[in-house]
């Protein structure tokens, strides 16, 4: 239908230019990106950053490493080396695939020997399977106190931060204290009680890392929380006042509720980023222990007292200190880079 | 009928005080509200308006018990609410809030979101029932199937309140609180969330507490309207009486700072423009709280404050000397 102009000048349209859009036109315009779930969105969004990527690579290398190696390695981290039942007292301080007299010897009348792959120890071992070790416990260690903290922060936190008012300030003192005391004094005195009464030698893992690992696992729980804690409070804090939490409180949601599908998941970020922080700081902590002869139960090595024997020995034997540092070195990035990935990856306002 | 299902929410006398801390020891009340009380009736729509901080969405919160009022009652359906009976009451009186950029868990995707209130009450069978559930009422709003598996950032601020209002009509309730459902959105777009507002209403014959401060708005969507002035309601009336003869001169002034769409009429309307800033709801004046910007205040204004009374047709107003 010719629609008459009202004057020469007019901007009116003219309707005969356009055409109606076919079906087919509709439905293109109703194609958006495909949705998933939040995880595997966050997966996606992971996979596509390549530092998490390699840092998960380089994790994954490591756990095969401490699982996989012992398995065909023919040494054991306390063995000294000994060829056809003698002991070698010339393997000492070996350099990496470098093999005693003895056992030239004996390859020479044609037996085999597994190569020292990182040399040999003052003591005559494998130092291979020793930073295998090491870093098995190492990783142990960080592990498992950084679940420690998780939990009794996270936990800690949350309550302290929903709760408000004065139950947040009587907790938030009580965290004030526990920041005040001295960490270290405390794995010490630890220590020394325990040393005198705990008989751990029963228990399977527990009892050949020693009574100071015990300690130091009792102390991450007693006092290395407090920094998780404060940092979930003070999320909690700003996520609480967010109008969501007002409309879940108006469906009738109970806090438990809330806490647990609004609070949590919107802190997630920030207790991912800690966590993935504290690992290589309890890495850390063991090690400095360890060089304070505080560490691990010798003959178990780890990260930290391998690194410090080494310390000793540098000028003449720099690898043995390099071994165990690029270990920590390549697990604590690893941990860090990885951190920030899944920051990254797990904000949905980052999103593109 | 009797007389107590007459009323949907009846509200009496609420009071909500705030404690402030002023200097290290010294604590003052800040009265949000300060004795309110109003009726409503099934399927009715009462607009509430007044400017910023007269306590307008206070009045909604506190009647929602998400604040503990301080005093009086608010009775559902002849019930007396109280913390213990306010869990399965509920299921009947919904909130939509303001904001919908931050009134919606960005964690979560549009299905949770409208199912949540579905899975409090534990009112489904199944995962089938629950979804079947959720798309009812998303069609219901105007939302496609396909939004439901997106995250509440991928959608635009009407869409975002749309999921707000499926959220609250989740639960079927019968009463809606809706604060200020529209003044964070674009002018087209409030024209289409007032609509469906008018669309759900006729037919699901809920009842609203719409809350605004345009009062064009409120009068197109209210049957009845009652104005508010420092956490006190000053005239009630049916919408369309207060528009064309309001009595309080709060509400006078009010509807003259209405913009009028003709220019010709514009130009011959006056504007009542108030002198004087609103009292420090922490320091209010005596007796009625709009007499210092009142141009027929008295002594007795200062004196005792005016209670609300029927001028005729319901029409309620609190004023001594009109």
């Amino acid at each position: 239908m010719e629609m008459p102009k009202k004057n020469l000048l007019s901007a009116q349209l003219d309707l005969k230019k356009f055409e109606k859009a076919t079906d087919e036109e509709k439905r293109q315009a109703d194609v958006m990106s495909e949705s998933t779930t939040f995880f595997k969105d966050g997966m996606r969004k992971l996979m596509k950053n390549p530092l998490a990527v390699g840092s998960i690579i380089v994790l994954i290398l490591v756990v095969l490493m401490i699982t996989v190696v012992p398995a065909f390695v023919p040494y054991s981290y306390e063995e000294i080396i000994s060829v056809n039942g003698v002991r070698d007292s010339s393997a000492k301080n070996l350099a990496p695939f470098e093999y005693s007299t003895l056992e030239q010897q004996y390859i020479a009348e044609g037996g085999k020997i597994f190569p020292h792959i990182m040399g040999t120890d003052e003591l005559c071992r494998d130092y291979f399977i020793r930073v295998v070790y090491g870093t098995r416990v190492s990783l142990f260690v960080g592990l498992f106190a950084s679940i420690v903290v998780l939990v009794i922060g996270v936990l800690y936190g949350a309550v302290s931060g929903y709760a408000g008012g004065k139950i947040d300030l009587i907790m938030m003192r009580i965290v004030d204290i526990i920041y005040s005391l001295p960490d270290l004094l405390v794995i010490i005195l630890l220590s020394v009680v325990f040393r005198e009464t705990l008989d751990l030698s029963g228990i399977p893992v527990i009892g050949s890392l020693g009574s100071n690992m015990v300690s130091l696992f009792l102390v991450f729980g007693l006092l290395y929380w407090v920094g998780m804690a404060r940092l979930v409070r003070a999320e909690i804090l700003s996520i609480k006042e967010n109008e969501y939490v007002l409309a879940a409180k108006s469906i009738g949601a109970k806090p438990g509720h809330i806490i647990k599908k609004h609070i949590l998941p919107n802190c997630i970020s920030v207790i991912i980023i800690a966590t993935a922080l504290q690992i290589p700081s309890a890495i850390f902590t063991e090690s400095y222990l360890s060089f304070l002869g505080l560490g691990v139960a010798l003959p178990m090595p780890s990260l930290g007292s391998l690194a410090n024997s080494a310390r000793q020995a540098m000028s003449s034997n720099a690898l043995k200190l390099v071994f165990p540092a690029t270990m920590i070195c390549l697990i604590v990035l690893a941990f860090n880079l990885l951190g920030d990935g899944l920051r990254d990856a797990f904000d949905p306002k980052l999103r593109k | 009928m009797s007389e107590e299902s007459k009323y949907l929410v009846e509200v009496k006398d609420l009071k909500q005080h705030f404690k402030v801390q002023q200097g290290f020891f010294g604590s003052t009340y800040l009265k949000a509200v300060d004795g309110v009380s109003f009726n409503i009736k099934p399927g009715e729509t009462l607009g509430l308006v007044g400017e910023s901080g007269c306590g307008k969405t206070t009045v909604g919160r506190t009647l929602l018990r998400l604040y503990q009022p301080t005093s009086g009652e608010v009775r559902f359906n002849g019930e007396l609410v109280t913390d213990k009976n306010i869990t399965s009451l509920r299921k009947e009186m919904q909130m939509v809030f303001q904001d919908p950029y931050s009134s919606l868990d960005p964690r979560m995707t549009v299905e949770d979101i409208i199912g949540e209130p579905l899975d409090v009450h534990h009112l489904y069978a199944n995962k089938k029932e629950r979804r079947d559930k959720i798309l009812d009422i998303m069609q219901l709003v105007g939302l496609n199937a396909e939004h439901a598996t997106r995250y509440a950032h991928e959608f635009s601020g009407g869409q975002r309140q749309r999921i707000g209002i499926a959220r609250a009509l989740a639960v079927n309730p019968k009463f809606i609180v809706c604060d200020e459902p529209v003044s964070a959105l674009d002018v087209s777009i409030q024209a289409q969330v007032i609509n469906m507002f008018e669309d759900l209403q006729a037919k699901l014959g809920v009842a609203y507490l719409f809350i605004a401060h345009d009062l064009l708005i409120v009068h197109h969507i209210s049957d009845r309207i009652a104005v508010m002035y420092l956490g006190k309601i000053v005239e009630i009336a049916d919408a369309d009486e207060l528009n064309d003869s309001p009595i309080h001169p709060y509400t006078l002034s009010l509807l003259s700072a209405v913009p009028i769409p003709d220019p010709n009429k514009a130009r011959e309307s006056k504007r009542i423009i108030l002198e004087g800033d609103v009292p420090s709801p922490l320091n209010m004046p005596s007796g009625c709280p709009f007499r210092t910007r009142c141009k027929y205040a008295t002594e007795k204004c200062a004196a005792e404050c005016p209670t609300l009374t029927d001028r005729g047709n319901g029409h309620m107003v609190a004023c001594w000397n009109k």
